[in-house]
């Protein structure tokens, strides 16, 4: 589905990935995870097609397709979710009217209609009730006096609404109490099926007992320099990551 | 000649013809002295600082139109708010036309101020307010000197008008040279509600100056909700001078939404004579190309335990240029004052100009008086964050612009009016947005 090849960015003169390759498969979870700075949210927001960084090397292909000269709304429009590590306030805005809009957006760039609103406020229900989150939350302003966990979950429910084919989750359980943890790791594993696939950056093991990866990657200076299994993390959360800085030496 | 000269020796000549009583033959007459006095505004006054207009005061402005116009309903139908039963004063090149008003005289007055200046039964009311509150100078003395019509609105004590009041001035173009001056009376008596729609409209592309002065008079515990639309061609210009005088216990407002038009100058003032007032000015500001909008404001506190509430928004592309000039005055008996004002700008062209400038004037020592103002652009993560979830960039961009002036859209009180603007607003962006804010 995901197949990024000696993936070279940065900003200005500094570069961020120094060569990444991952490839990612339908039904598959794969988890980054790598030590502050080393580039993780960079390399999300590169996939998801944020322009202050520039590609100067290598590419990325969903699902066989080129996405280098697609804007964010188009990759969006293909299935791409990012789950921002910091959501972004939209004052004036509410949750219902912003993703009403990004919902009918994305249809009638795949050519549909507009969603009925019967439906519509179906799924919000639907949803909501998944994620366990207040009716009254949804007609509040987008993420505006969010707490850092209701940020988090909020960027869940979009997910969970719009259904993509990828979904990247940047540090998503960062902010999110034990139990929030549980609802929202339990909501992405019902949206899981064998046609999507979950990217999840974290620094802690904790939610891929939750969540849990095919695949962990160890992001360091912009490279991925070791790759295994679910029991990588175990090892990184016991261990730290001197002893790979050790062991590349 | 100078356009000054020339409207001072044409006022002999309409003088005799107007043929009014001697009250309102001897306001006239000071007032033309006092616009030979005073003259036009020039930047060289501190309050005109950012606008000139030098490049609209023509020698070829006329103030009467030498032919009537007539303009068929269907041309203007889409100003009106037609989703909404209202009372309608329309007039065309500053002619009343009876046949697109639709006036009343029961219980109230809505009608025209040629009748209100000239017919005995409304002596005692222009006596005791026409222009008493609006200061004689420059472009309000010329207004007083010309201005022969306009508005005439007397709400009686207790009477709450089941709805709205739309002030509808056309111009047609037939004429290409006129400087209107259109002149308004609204008078809302004690415990009175009235909402009023003022809209200048040209008709064709020929430039049009408009000098239009309104007085309000809102008495003690009454209500009024003023909405000003200026929407204009990018020809026209518009002077709109709004003099608000409230007693104790009163609430007036008035929203302002400058979305198009060469030059627009607002000039409102709100003079706070009884305790308890409360003063609400909000205003949004959408434009492009060389068109340029200043908002000059005045609260003038008198009295204690008063409120004042002011909120600007404003949006600026292309060459486009801004003025927020706001002055809060505080006399030393105006104790407990809640003054606000609040002037947020977003600039979207690096060519678009805003100048931003609160004045505040305080006498007195227990008040609360906060006044901020912000100048930035979009912000870029928000546009980024939206358009990752699939909000095309257009659509981003009209959203949040939408969200920034939303807060000023939620405090009008006519759902169609706020429809209305809604969907001024988003044609103006280009965006189509699925809902109402
Ligand atoms: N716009 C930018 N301009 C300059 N440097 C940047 C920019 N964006 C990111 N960087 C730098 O790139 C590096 C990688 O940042 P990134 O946010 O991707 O790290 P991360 O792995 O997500 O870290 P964390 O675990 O703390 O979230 C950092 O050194 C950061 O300062
Ligand atoms: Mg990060």
């Amino acid at each position: 589905m995901l197949n990024i090849k000696n993936l070279h960015a940065g900003v200005d003169q500094k570069n961020i990935l120094k060569g990444i390759n991952l490839e990612v498969n339908p039904g598959e979870i794969h988890a980054i995870m790598g030590p502050n700075g080393a580039g993780k949210s960079t390399f999300a927001s590169i996939i998801a097609g944020k322009e202050d960084f520039e590609v100067t090397q290598g590419s990325i292909l969903l699902e066989g397709e080129d996405l280098s000269d697609l804007s964010p709304e188009e990759r969006a429009h293909k299935g791409v979710f990012l789950s921002f590590q910091y959501p972004v306030e939209i004052p004036g805005v509410t949750v219902t009217n912003f993703i009403k809009t990004a919902i009918n957006q994305t249809r009638k760039a795949q050519g549909l209609e507009d969603m009925p609103a019967g439906e519509m406020l179906q799924k919000i229900k639907t949803v909501s009730e998944m994620l366990d989150i207040d009716r009254k939350f949804l007609s509040r302003s987008l993420n505006e006096g969010f707490s850092g966990g209701e940020k988090k979950r909020n960027e869940i429910f979009q997910m969970a609404m719009l259904d993509p084919k990828l979904a990247i989750l940047d540090e998503t359980d960062s902010g999110l109490d034990i139990d929030a943890l549980r609802i929202v790791a339990s909501g992405v594993n019902k949206l899981r099926n064998e046609k999507n696939a979950v990217i999840v950056i974290t620094h802690y093991q904790r939610l891929l007992d939750h969540i849990v990866p095919d695949f962990v990657h160890v992001l360091m200076d912009g490279k991925i320099v070791k790759s295994g299994t679910k029991e990588l993390a175990y090892e990184l959360e016991e261990k730290g990551y001197d002893w790979i800085k050790e062991a590349l030496k | 000649m100078e356009l000054k000269e020339k409207f001072i020796s044409s006022f002999l000549a309409v003088d005799d013809y107007l043929n009014e009583d001697s009250v309102l033959h001897d306001i006239r007459s000071a007032a033309i002295k006092n616009f030979e006095a005073s003259g036009f505004p020039t930047k060289k006054s501190e309050a005109w600082k950012y606008t000139s207009l030098k490049s609209l005061l023509h020698n070829d402005l006329s103030i009467f139109p030498r032919q009537e116009a007539t303009v068929e309903f269907k041309d203007v139908r889409k100003y009106f708010l037609h989703d909404l039963d209202t009372y309608k004063i329309v007039f065309v090149d500053g002619q009343y036309s009876a046949f697109l008003s639709s006036t009343t005289h029961e219980g109230m007055d809505v009608c025209l101020m040629s009748s209100a200046l000239t017919k005995d039964k409304y002596k005692a009311v222009i006596e005791n307010y026409f222009n008493k509150v609006a200061p004689q100078d420059g472009l309000n003395a010329l207004n007083t000197a010309f201005a022969k019509e306009g508005a005439y609105i007397y709400i009686p004590k207790n009477k709450e008008v089941e709805k709205p009041i739309e002030i509808l001035n056309f111009y047609t173009g037939a004429e290409s040279s006129l400087m209107l001056q259109p002149r308004n009376l609204v008078v809302v008596e004690e415990n009175a509600q009235v909402q009023i729609i003022e809209r200048h409209q040209s008709l064709s592309g020929h430039a049009v100056v408009t000098n239009a002065l309104t007085e309000v008079f809102v008495s003690q515990r009454a209500q009024v909700d003023y909405y000003k639309i200026q929407n204009d061609r990018p020809e026209a210009s518009l002077i709109d001078s709004t003099y608000v005088k409230q007693d104790r216990d009163s609430v007036c407002s008035v929203h302002t939404f400058s979305l198009g038009g060469q030059l627009i100058r607002n000039n409102l003032n709100f003079y706070q004579h009884g305790a308890n007032a409360m003063s609400i000015m909000k205003g949004i500001t959408l434009i492009e190309g060389k068109q340029h909008v200043d908002h000059n404001t005045l609260v003038h506190h008198i009295a204690p335990n008063c409120e004042s509430h002011q909120d600007y928004k404003g949006v600026y592309d292309d060459n486009a240029t801004g003025v927020f000039n706001g002055k809060i005055y505080v006399e030393k008996e105006a104790q407990k004052l809640n003054a606000f004002q609040q002037n947020n700008n977003i600039l979207i062209s690096d060519k678009a100009t805003i100048n931003s400038k609160p004045q505040l004037e305080i006498f007195a020592d227990d008040v609360k008086c906060s006044h901020g103002c912000t100048i930035g652009q979009l912000d870029e993560d928000a546009l980024f964050y939206m358009r990752a979830r699939g909000i095309n960039e257009k659509e981003a961009r009209g959203l949040l612009m939408y969200a920034f002036a939303n807060n000023v859209l939620e405090s009008v009180k006519i759902p169609e009016l706020k429809k209305r603007i809604n969907r001024l607003i988003a044609l103006k962006m280009g965006v189509q947005i699925g809902f109402d804010l």
